[in-house]
């Protein structure tokens, strides 16, 4: 009767001695439907009911007056024309034509948001774990004051990714600190390439420290003899990070690394805030999130179609990260969290 | 020379060699201990430094927008009376009674229902366990965007757009897996041999829970409140779109923040709120940093 019990899953040893868990799984099955259905059923009201909805809305047609032609458009299924809407960039006029959307139509975008979006992606995350790997290993050192630069890096985590966005608008406005300190007048929020740094900087900014305390975790369950032992045969400070460190913390880094891009993927706060989006010709810093976001009010449906594809994409990549790069999330942040504790 | 003086000589040297050696030892360790404060310095100015210039901003007379002066100059509260001013259609001061509200009635409801799911995961055995752990955890990673569509639609029509209940929903379903998932994590390392003692006495399961467990796991579960409070007080993405004037969060009413000039963003005003907004967090953060730390890594999920 319950989905807890009935789900497949390899059933775990009992645990040794045996005294209380042996042959009571059933009971124990009952009590953790009970105590567990109640956070499956709001996950399945406030996350799976809005996700099945998206994706039939993505399947109908908007309603509404064709903003080309002006003519009104009804509803109905619409197959996969929402999908190819984006995918291949074309829009249906009001006689049921299939051509090329005009240009500066939002179906046009979503290549380029794509791009933006994964370009995004790979520079924060690599910049962040080339920084963060550097951080945690400062602070996984014992120095005086090493309690207050801990506190100073929870900083950044701590405050808002809207105010950050105001932050750094400031620090990067025309008069601002940075074109100031460097002697420069770049356009920070509006020119093309810049605009794109102003991104990267700003969620570098934020979000490094938090990575930092993840690789540190890892780096806690390190044993100093490990290193020791390293010395004593001779290996330098980088051989020994590349070969004893590293090894060592990569089920922390991977996991740090999967929950950074899935994060990455999604963003929209930053540039929403920052740039608008805007920047070069108007879209720069556009991405998939911010290209929904835009569309909603031009119709739910094909927003709808767009939100199915941004989220199967975040989905494929988590997919291949943990089918391919073997990161097990459940294992390693037990590990750690071992290590943290103590 | 003789025999022993020979020896005496080369003891000698073998100390003074003794000496260098060990000299260089200490001189090669101050080095690496300098190296690291350098480094230490380094990253204690990255992270504050920005956060430095926003209250030095919010302090700033308003003439002195960009006087990129390090050190506080002109120095003013006016810029926080125009953060609370609502003359110019902002509601700073109602936005920060909805963000509190918001988060508390998100971070209950999620300590209430996630509480029970994270003792069954964390301490029972049952078929299907790994299965849904790993359906809350991919929960917890969930993009905001996929959920913002349909639930913009169903609000429009059923005429719960901005209304409290449109931004506390939507919120629940990122702080109610990062509750479920941290507070597992934390359940994990408890001594339950103290629950098994409190059954051996003569208490069921329920009265177990309740009066030796809870008790035990409450900074456990203070601190996931703190994350799950955090984590709604950042929401930005949903309650742009489904907030009104009336019940928007601080992050929204910062983002929107106007000025008296249509083209001008008001800077300083801006600064101000922001600190206004970050100080409350900063405070909360500070005092319970370890088991912040100890609860971020557990969850592993953004704030």
């Amino acid at each position: 009767m319950s989905a807890a019990t009935d789900l497949a899953a390899p059933p775990r040893p009992a645990p040794s001695g045996g005294k209380r868990r042996g042959g009571l799984n059933e009971k124990h099955g009952l009590w953790a439907f009970y105590l567990i259905v109640p956070t499956i059923v709001i996950l399945a009201i406030v996350i799976g009911y809005p996700v099945v909805s998206a994706v039939i809305m993505s399947f109908q047609k908007d309603s509404g007056l064709d903003p080309a032609t002006g003519l009104f458009v009804a509803g109905g299924f619409a197959g996969v024309s929402n999908y190819t809407h984006w995918l291949l960039q074309q829009c249906t006029a009001a006689d049921g034509t299939v051509a090329a959307c005009p240009p500066g139509n939002l179906g046009s975008q979503f290549w380029n948001a794509f791009g933006i979006t994964f370009f995004f992606t790979v520079t924060t995350v690599v910049l962040e774990t080339i920084i963060g790997t550097w951080m945690a290993i400062i602070m996984n050192r014992a120095f005086r004051g090493r309690g207050l630069i801990r506190a100073a890096i929870l900083i950044p985590w701590a405050i808002p990714t809207a105010v950050t966005a105001k932050l750094w608008f400031f620090i990067l406005s025309f008069g601002g600190i940075l074109n100031a300190a460097l002697g420069t007048s770049i356009l920070w929020t509006s020119d093309e390439w810049a605009s794109k740094f102003a991104i990267i900087i700003a969620d570098t900014w934020k979000t490094t420290p938090f990575m930092a305390l993840l690789i540190l975790a890892g780096l806690q369950l390190v044993p100093e003899e490990v290193h020791e032992a390293g010395k004593m045969d001779g290996a330098s400070t980088i051989q020994r990070f590349f070969f004893i460190t590293v090894p060592l913390i990569k089920p922390a880094l991977m996991v740090a690394i999967l929950f950074r891009v899935l994060d990455a993927l999604r963003m929209y706060d930053l540039p929403a805030i920052l740039t608008g989006g805007g920047g070069g010709e108007g879209n720069a810093t556009t991405t998939l999130s911010i290209l929904v976001v835009d569309q909603i009010r031009q119709g739910f449906n094909s927003a709808s179609a767009l939100s199915t594809i941004t989220f199967i994409i975040i989905f494929l990549v988590a997919f291949l990260f943990v089918r391919f790069l073997g990161t097990n999330v459940v294992e390693t942040q037990q590990a750690q969290q071992k290590g943290v504790l103590k | 020379m003789t025999v022993a003086a020979d020896f005496r000589a080369k003891t000698q040297t073998q100390e003074k060699e003794k000496v260098v050696a060990r000299v260089a030892t200490a001189n090669r360790f101050n080095w690496g201990g300098f190296r690291t404060a350098i480094s230490a310095i380094v990253i204690a100015i990255w992270c504050l430094l920005p956060f430095y210039w926003m209250v030095v901003t919010a302090f700033r007379d308003v003439g002195f927008t960009f006087d990129n002066t390090l050190w506080p100059t002109h120095v003013t509260l006016d810029n926080f009376s125009t953060a609370f001013s609502t003359e110019l259609g902002n509601h700073l001061g109602q936005a920060l009674l909805n963000s509190l509200f918001i988060g508390f009635v998100v971070t209950i409801i999620a300590l209430l229902i996630g509480t029970t799911a994270a003792y069954a995961l964390a301490r029972l055995d049952f078929k299907g366990k790994a299965l849904i752990a790993g359906v809350i955890l991919a929960a917890s990673m969930f993009p905001g965007v996929a959920l913002i569509t349909p639930l913009f639609q169903l609000f429009t029509n059923i005429g719960w757009m901005g209304t409290y209940p449109a931004l506390i929903i939507p919120s629940i379903s990122f702080a109610l897996p990062l509750a479920v998932y941290t507070l597992t994590s934390f359940f994990r390392e408890m001594p339950w041999d103290l629950e098994e003692a409190a059954r051996i006495d003569g208490c069921t399961r329920v009265q177990a829970f309740r009066r030796v467990i809870l008790p035990l796991a409450a900074p456990a579960v203070f601190t996931t409140a703190i994350l799950a409070f955090i984590s709604s007080w950042n929401e930005y993405l949903i309650s742009s779109q489904l907030s009104s004037d009336a019940t928007q969060p601080v992050t929204v009413a910062i983002a929107n923040f106007a000025g008296s000039q249509p083209h001008q963003e008001p800077y300083t005003a801006v600064m101000a709120a922001g600190t206004i907004v970050t100080i409350p967090i900063i405070i909360l953060v500070l005092i319970f940093q370890r088991r912040i730390v100890a609860g971020l890594t557990a969850g592993g999920v953004k704030g």
